[in-house]
């Protein structure tokens, strides 16, 4: 219990998906004008998250890993398709968020009105991958590939709320012309990773 | 986002005509796929520690976006409008599995560095983006040329960046040392290397000044925020 805790943690200040590894960067750069919108998104990123990373830590379990397949007869049981991990993991994402859209449309027409643009964009913001191939990497098992998945989901939120807040009074500052929008953007994201940063070596 | 007028076909059109070269060289500086589309960010600044692993993965991208594009380019015909993002997503993956065998095969070392960051030019938005924007449109060997002159641009700001930060990070380019030893603090010289540029949020700051360098350089591409 106490390891899911601290990897929660972890996840959400340490590893922070923005500032420790640039995921999602384009669409946080893009939708963080304003704070209602940057939270709109925030809230999808995490819930989809929280939705591919477990189902795409199952896919690995049983069916890509080396020797996965022996489940269905030992005559699988020397089959490989790590290889195929990529595309399956993509294709899974891809298809739970059109499964999401389709879902949340039919049920929900006021949360689809509020996240509806935003949820096709999802498919291609590399945290949700990214979070998919770091489980993988790191072989974490089921409970802790949700804990993960909805911490760097936090973590995310977190970011591109707090960028658009600040982008927000940016406007009332006399920035030089050349650096206006995008380059005093990037600093400022690398101000913030900096804050960030404090959190590391932080033993839990 | 693209600023390409998708011209008509003229049957006899030399391979580099005017308007083909222009498609190479416009996202060099003027559509510059980091700093004016604001597209690949996301894989671009995490493995600009050093010089090598930069240069491995801008090659994998521009190979990727070429290929893409020319594939995608001779399947527009034929997509259905409404499945097209999967159907490109799957080209696309496809290719990344590619690259990536192949680069675990002749680097190893390389690709253990740049980790899961090889499978994430699947959803690098510079490929999506010009596979969407510009070879859904277009005949293949222009789509080659803009994947080509994509790719170069985004090489461009990554080799760029990664210079820098492994020059003042750890005082060496590709590995080698550049700061004679003599200079180090240690051995009696003046000189200590900035442990800051190897740290993420340096990359992020160095963007953001090549940015305002090239803004600076070319006033058209000021924002009027």
């Amino acid at each position: 219990m106490q390891e899911l805790l601290s990897l929660f943690v972890k996840s959400i200040f340490v590893e922070n998906m923005i500032f420790a590894y640039f995921l999602g960067m384009c669409s946080y750069l893009a939708v963080s004008k304003k704070v209602e919108t940057a939270v709109g998104l925030g809230a999808a990123v995490i819930f989809v998250l929280a939705v591919t990373v477990p189902l795409n830590q199952l896919l690995d379990r049983y069916v890509l890993q080396p020797g996965a397949l022996a489940w269905m007869g030992a005559d699988f049981a020397g089959v490989d398709l790590s290889f195929l991990s990529f595309i399956m993991f993509i294709a899974v994402v891809a298809s739970v968020v059109q499964l999401v859209e389709m879902i949340v449309e039919k049920f929900a027409p006021a949360l689809y009105g509020a996240l509806g643009i935003f949820l096709p964009l999802i498919a291609v913001n590399c945290s949700i991958l990214g979070a998919a191939l770091f489980m993988q990497e790191r072989q974490y098992n089921t409970a802790e590939s949700v804990v993960y998945a909805v911490g760097s989901g936090v973590g995310w939120f977190l970011a591109i709320v707090a960028i658009a807040a600040i982008r927000e009074k940016m406007r009332y500052s006399n920035v030089p012309a050349p650096l206006r929008g995008l380059g005093i953007t990037f600093i400022l994201t690398g101000l913030m990773g900096m804050a960030f940063m404090s959190f590391m070596g932080i033993k839990l | 986002m693209s600023q390409e007028v998708q011209t008509i076909e003229k049957v006899s059109e030399p391979l580099f005509s005017k308007k083909n070269r222009k498609l190479l060289t416009d996202p060099l500086n003027d559509n510059n796929p980091i700093t004016v589309q604001v597209l690949g960010i996301c894989s671009a600044l995490a493995i600009t520690v050093q010089l090598k692993p930069a240069i491995v993965m801008s090659i994998s991208v521009i190979a990727v976006l070429a290929l893409g594009n020319v594939i995608v380019s001779l399947m527009r015909n034929f997509i259905p409008s409404r499945i097209r993002i999967i159907v490109q997503l799957v080209v696309v993956a496809a290719l990344v599995i590619l690259v990536d065998q192949v680069l675990k095969a002749f680097v190893y070392d390389v690709s253990k560095q740049l980790s899961v960051f090889v499978g994430l030019i699947i959803t690098n938005c510079i490929v999506m983006g010009r596979l969407e924007a510009f070879a859904l449109a277009n005949t293949p060997w222009k789509s080659f040329l803009d994947g080509i002159g994509n790719g170069l641009g985004y090489a461009a700001i990554l080799v760029a960046v990664a210079f820098f930060r492994e020059l003042f990070g750890s005082g060496a380019l590709f590995g080698y040392k550049i700061i004679p030893d003599s200079w180090y603090i240690a051995n009696g010289g003046f000189y200590a290397n900035n442990g800051m540029m190897l740290l993420p949020p340096m990359a992020l700051i160095t963007v953001g000044l090549i940015i305002w360098l090239q803004r600076a350089k070319n006033t058209k591409l000021i924002e009027n925020a």
